[in-house]
């Protein structure tokens, strides 16, 4: 630290002595140029790849637009949500697929991020081995997570020969429509390393003394988890609650690799969502009408519907959770 | 994370009760920890074994079969992926730190009106699904010829990354502000204040987004598989995978495998040579406001 603080006042008594004569302008701000050219490239970024591709999803979707196709374009109003809503199963189960992933795999994933981040603390010597191994998985590709979990939970692969050796009859896992979301929470259970690391650094910055004053009062551990480490740690299950919910709502990539290849049958892109549709998600089913049909206009209504579905649950859950949440450093 | 040892002094218990108390405070994090290592471990194994053997859910490979990493090169072109990947996430990291550190420092560090709303504006950049924009950014990329090459990987990290920037920023408020309000009541520049005393400051943590970003894209699927999932110049490998596993190897498990790891490896000796920025990064990102 000290050499980096050196090394910028000689930059700075450097900068003193070449420019001695200048005028010393007003400190408090700076000139509208200089900021502009600081932020030149992320505007022009923001107006062409974020902007603009926003509102035109919102116009493509009110319109029967079919990329690459020859076909004039036509306005037709509220058309593709009607149908959406009214005449499609497939947008419904994709729905409901994606609010079981929400409503189940968020909190699980966080629950455990929790739990293995305590095993962690209640070791002493020898915690940072432990964290690595619990984070590792977490680096791994979801490409190859998802390809190394088909091999594992393959009907008759190793984790079934392995739950056989005692006496316990596996199920299809990504094979059964019934075991195939919960074989997809099991994979994301086991790259949850990166929320256990948040986890453990929160629980170890509790001062321990507060601990201490709790055992000379005698209190039993249920009520130190739920007074002392509770409110510690209550930032971080917001914030893995909120990115959590926020991911599983664009769920993809997992979901798309397991239907894919997991079933020979599946080899092609009209049976996303094998088996029995139980793995079709919303982002799943957008990609399809939108990349595979390139139905344009229906999957933006898709797109906008999602922004919105997620816009709406923020703005629930940050409402919702600002009485649970406990800042050390006070209100914000 | 200091080391808690029992006070000098202390009774030491007999033996057997030492060893039961290791059992005791180990016991559960070595069960953790092998719920963990399982699905790779059994991958690794997998990667050495007979088509035979990994199609029916063998636990031990025997014999080793050691050739499954050079049959992936006949099964895919694997070479001319990994340079598209490395294309990708290299030249897509240049670009995100490029960009970004200057918008970052306009936020943190310059006084201009608007900045607040501009930062809600970053914030609500990084929110946004991405399928929201693909729809028309795929019809505009293919308009100009883009689609089924590198450039719309590329191109749009040169323009600023939401995420990049808003770590960024984080990172440079630590910075006391005296050293920089110091350099300019000197009279230098902005951008030779950016240069000469903010990023030599904040190395590490413009190295944690670099790491990030390369991350990020080389582990992307979602938008290789749209603009160049069925290109004539290959894929990115995370892509191409998923290819591997469809095509004519199906059920080659330990193909599939061998070409996991060796996608895998980068990231692993990465992470092992970077971990201490990793944690760090990453805790940074959950924890400070």
């Amino acid at each position: 630290m000290a050499t980096t603080v050196a090394r910028a006042g000689d930059a700075v008594s450097g900068a003193r002595g070449r420019s001695a004569q200048r005028t010393r302008r007003h400190p408090s701000k700076t000139r509208w140029w200089v900021v502009l050219a600081f932020l030149s490239p992320f505007v022009i970024g923001l107006a062409t790849f974020v902007l603009y591709p926003v509102a035109a999803t919102l116009y493509y979707s009110l319109t029967n637009f079919q990329a690459g196709s020859y076909r004039p374009v036509r306005f037709v109003g509220l058309n593709n949500y009607r149908t959406l809503f009214t005449r499609s199963d497939n947008f419904w189960i994709a729905v409901r697929n994606t609010v079981w992933m929400v409503v189940v795999m968020v909190p699980l994933r966080t629950a455990w991020a929790m739990l293995t981040a305590w095993v962690i603390t209640r070791v002493k010597r020898g915690r940072n081995v432990y964290r690595t191994l619990y984070f590792l998985p977490s680096m791994v590709p979801p490409v190859a997570a998802a390809l190394s979990f088909i091999v594992l939970l393959n009907p008759v692969g190793p984790l079934n020969r392995l739950m056989g050796l005692v006496g316990i009859d596996g199920p299809g896992w990504f094979s059964d429509p019934a075991w195939s979301k919960p074989s997809l929470v099991l994979m994301a259970l086991w790259a949850a390393g990166n929320t256990m690391v948040i986890f453990s650094a929160a629980m170890l910055d509790v001062p321990r003394e507060l601990y201490e004053a709790a055992d000379l009062d005698g209190a039993g551990a249920f009520r130190k988890f739920r007074s002392i480490t509770l409110p510690a740690i209550s930032p971080v299950i917001y914030f893995s609650l909120l990115t959590g919910m926020i991911y599983a709502f664009q769920y993809f990539t997992e979901a798309f690799v397991v239907s894919g290849s997991a079933n020979v049958e599946a080899s092609s892109n009209e049976l996303l969502g094998y088996p029995a549709r139980s793995l079709l998600f919303y982002s799943t089913e957008l990609y399809q009408q939108g990349f595979s049909y390139f139905k344009t206009g229906y999957a933006s209504a898709m797109a906008w519907l999602l922004f919105l579905a997620i816009f709406a649950a923020t703005v629930v859950f940050i409402r919702v959770s600002r009485r649970f949440v406990h800042y050390a450093g006070g209100d914000r | 994370m200091t080391g808690r040892r029992s006070a000098p002094g202390h009774h030491r218990p007999p033996i057997g009760r030492r060893l039961l108390y290791q059992l005791a405070e180990h016991a559960p994090a070595v069960a953790v920890a092998l719920c963990f290592l399982l699905p790779l471990t059994i991958s690794v194994l997998t990667a050495f074994m007979t088509q035979h053997q990994a199609g029916t859910g063998s636990l031990w490979p025997s014999p080793w079969d050691f050739a499954n990493f050079r049959r992936v090169f006949t099964a895919m072109p694997f070479g001319r992926d990994l340079l598209n990947t490395v294309l990708y996430a290299g030249l897509s990291t240049i670009g995100t730190i490029v960009s970004s550190v200057p918008v970052a420092y306009a936020l943190a560090r310059l006084r201009w009106r608007g900045r607040e709303a501009f930062f809600l504006v970053v914030l609500a950049a990084m929110m946004l699904p991405a399928q929201v924009t693909s729809l028309p950014l795929y019809v505009f990329y293919s308009h100009i010829g883009w689609v089924g090459t590198l450039k719309p990987l590329i191109v749009p990290s040169f323009f600023g990354d939401a995420f990049s920037i808003f770590l960024l920023r984080q990172f440079f408020r630590t910075i006391p502000g005296e050293l920089t309000e110091a350099a300019r009541v000197d009279g230098a520049g902005e951008l030779r204040i950016l240069l000469r005393v903010m990023i030599p400051m904040t190395k590490p943590a413009i190295a944690a987004v670099g790491l990030f970003s390369f991350l990020y894209a080389w582990n992307d699927f979602y938008n290789p598989l749209l603009y160049t999932g069925n290109s004539q110049g290959g894929q990115t490998l995370a892509v191409a995978l998923t290819q591997l596993a469809k095509s004519g190897h199906q059920n080659a498990y330990q193909l599939q495998m061998a070409a996991s790891l060796m996608f895998l490896l980068p990231v692993l000796v990465l992470f092992f040579l970077a971990q201490k920025v990793f944690v760090e990064g990453i805790a940074l990102t959950g924890v400070k406001g």
